[in-house]
């Protein structure tokens, strides 16, 4: 490589990082602009919420002038995006904690569940996906096919629900709703907040194993999803590589079909493919939601919506914020990788 | 006389625009009949219809909302084809309720959704320079949020019930269609015919909503038939929180909800309103799938 042009891609390579950390700030600006509409959307007076009913007319308005609520919106914005960056997302009625501490504890919980379901959907996913592609139109390929469909409409709490009577209730093989049982909680120090983690590393393998009997349920369903649309994708970058002439060449040089489908044609997915699992992980984050609610599983999607029915917004509104900057961050960087990553792309 | 119809729709030359516009209806009709999938999913759309609509008289004149305490959580029977749930009111006539809030919120998100990114999607490929750039990007901006959990803050600031559910759900499900809406128009704003119009004097908005925007429509409605799985599904996930219809009403997403704590003991109430909403997505998938081949033979 000649010098220049070695300065030319490195110059190329900055510009896309310059362009991704304004995308990436401008989102962020408009996901906080949207959480702040929301905010002043909510039926709930917030100074009331402080003062309460009974209080005289002149602490309400002196309160209503102390939270900022005379100044024009963009000010109070702009005051609100200052407090966000500051870490400060106000402190939730319901725990009676700064929701930035709740939801440091709540997170690693379904960091746990969104990271083995990914890990689930891929070691599945991906090779189904490549002998789906190769097998175009056989039966490997319906099968997927119908595998994946099921999971585009099959709603995932209703799946869970059903997966709970059958392998809970009916056949016992696995454990029941939250993270641990009642016994087990609070003997590990959490360390990292990944029960998994946590018991492996202090050794407290029964520990271990209840952890794993709650989690398999959740993650393996969330991990089906991730599987239905991971499958998908691999099958059509498949399909579209191995219709080209270096895989033909490879065949004719002697070369096994299922060598030429894993050694000439898999490898030039994998960038692709980096990006469509990014993608899956970060609507995980945001599926966890639903399946939380139906597990008990105490991560932030169970945080968000017992936040929500007790009117507690400052912690419905940090969840979002967060749940929003992971998938915003998530998102923007799958596209920077692969942009930096194909060679096509990079002077696109 | 059928065999003149049917000639006269095949025409090659048609000699009207309405022989033109019947044909092409008629071949794509044709091409979803031959495609057993797709016409799989037409029939469960058509049943999902004629279940709303004709709800009251298939139900047997069973209320959907008349409570029975003396046979509460009774399992099926010929009495209650599908059981009945913790209040005692019949399962089967509650889900084919259900059937009209489903259809309800379907029709209003793409009556909302459709309309407002084919108008944000045709002005910005047809304007062009900066009101392409900052419509593009407001898109892309909302692109990239994350579509529960938004829909979720929104309908809990705005309060339960249907019209906030949709409204919540329009807010996040617009973009694509945006997206669509501006590249078919990029293409087709540089076709001769439009420079034509243009040179007869047509205003703009006439080039937008005459030319341009009739030409959008297919590719908008294959990806509305397309999404519409999605759209019930967190449709149903609002109702399964409690954030879409409000009780009595019969909502499959609060019908399974209501069932969560019988479960292990009487399966029915929760399971038969998901199997609902199941058969249903996959009807929307499966015709989806089906008019994208008919419509857009290049994707498949």
């Amino acid at each position: 490589m000649q010098d220049g042009e070695r300065t030319s891609v490195v110059r190329g390579a900055l510009q896309r990082i310059g362009s991704f950390l304004v995308t990436l700030a401008l989102t962020f600006l408009g996901l906080t602009a949207v959480t702040f509409l929301i905010s002043r959307l909510t039926k709930i007076d917030p100074v009331l919420a402080i003062v309460g009913d009974k209080a005289s007319n002149e602490v309400y308005q002196r309160t209503f002038v102390a939270l900022g609520l005379d100044q024009p919106v963009i000010v109070q914005y702009g005051a609100y995006l200052k407090r966000l960056l500051s870490g400060d997302f106000g402190v939730s009625v319901l725990t009676a904690q700064p929701v930035l501490s709740d939801l440091v504890r709540v997170f690693p919980a379904t960091f746990e569940l969104a990271t083995i379901a990914t890990i689930i959907g891929v070691l599945v996913g991906v090779p189904a996906g490549v002998i789906a592609g190769a097998r175009k139109g056989r039966w490997p390929d319906h099968l997927v096919r119908v595998v994946g469909l099921f999971g585009y409409s099959v709603p995932v709490f209703w799946l869970g629900l059903v997966g709970l009577f059958v392998f809970y209730g009916k056949l016992g093989w696995v454990s029941g709703t939250g993270r641990l049982d009642i016994f087990y909680e609070d003997i590990v120090t959490p360390h990292t907040g990944v029960i998994l983690i946590d018991s492996a590393v202090a050794g407290e393998w029964q520990i271990f194993g209840n952890a794993f009997g709650h989690l398999i349920l959740p993650a393996g369903i969330l991990g089906y999803y991730s599987l239905a649309y991971v499958a998908r994708m691999t099958r059509s970058f498949m399909i579209d590589q191995l219709s080209q002439e270096y895989v033909t060449a490879a065949r004719i040089k002697g070369r096994s079909f299922w060598g030429a489908v894993w050694l000439h044609a898999f490898p030039n997915i994998l960038v692709p493919l980096i990006t469509v699992i990014g993608l899956s992980y970060a609507s995980l984050l945001e599926g966890a939601v639903l399946t939380e609610t139906v597990f008990a599983w105490p991560g932030l999607g169970l945080y968000i919506t017992r936040a929500l029915f007790n009117s507690d917004m400052n912690a419905v509104l940090g969840g979002t914020v967060l749940v929003g900057a992971v998938f915003i961050g998530v998102n923007l960087f799958c596209d920077l990788l692969y942009k930096v990553f194909d060679p096509r792309l990079r002077n696109a | 006389m059928s065999g003149n119809l049917t000639q006269w729709l095949m025409s090659e030359a048609p000699a009207s625009r309405r022989q033109a516009v019947l044909g092409n209806a008629w071949r794509g009709l044709l091409a979803i009949v031959f495609n057993p999938a797709a016409l799989a999913g037409l029939c469960i759309v058509a049943v999902l219809v004629l279940m709303a609509i004709f709800a009251p008289q298939l139900a047997g004149g069973i209320s959907p909302i008349e409570q029975n305490l003396a046979s509460r959580l009774a399992p099926p029977s010929a009495e209650h084809w599908f059981g009945t749930d913790e209040l005692g009111r019949d399962i089967y006539a509650r889900t084919l309720h259900g059937a009209r809030v489903t259809l309800t919120i379907v029709m209003l998100v793409s009556v909302v959704v459709a309309p407002v990114g084919l108008a944000v999607g045709t002005f910005a490929g047809y304007l062009g320079g900066w009101i392409d750039a900052v419509l593009m990007r407001i898109t892309d901006i909302f692109l990239a949020f994350p579509r529960l959990v938004l829909a979720l803050a929104f309908a809990a600031a705005l309060g339960p019930g249907i019209e906030n559910a949709v409204i919540a759900i329009s807010l996040t499900a617009w973009p694509p269609y945006a997206r669509i809406a501006r590249s078919e128009t990029v293409t087709i704003a540089k076709s001769d015919f439009i420079l034509a119009v243009v040179m007869q004097g047509a205003s703009t908005w006439r080039v937008l909503f005459k030319h341009i925007v009739p030409l959008c429509l297919s590719s908008v409605i294959v990806r509305l038939t397309l999404d519409m799985a999605g759209i019930i599904l967190t449709a149903a996930g609002l109702g399964f929180l409690g954030l879409g219809a409000q009780p009595p009403s019969a909502e499959w997403g609060a019908m399974v909800s209501a069932g969560r704590d019988v479960i292990l003991d009487q399966w029915w109430v929760a399971t038969i309103p998901g199997i609902a909403i199941f058969i249903v997505s996959l009807g929307f998938n499966l015709l989806g799938d089906g008019l994208r081949d008919v419509f857009d033979p290049k994707s498949s």
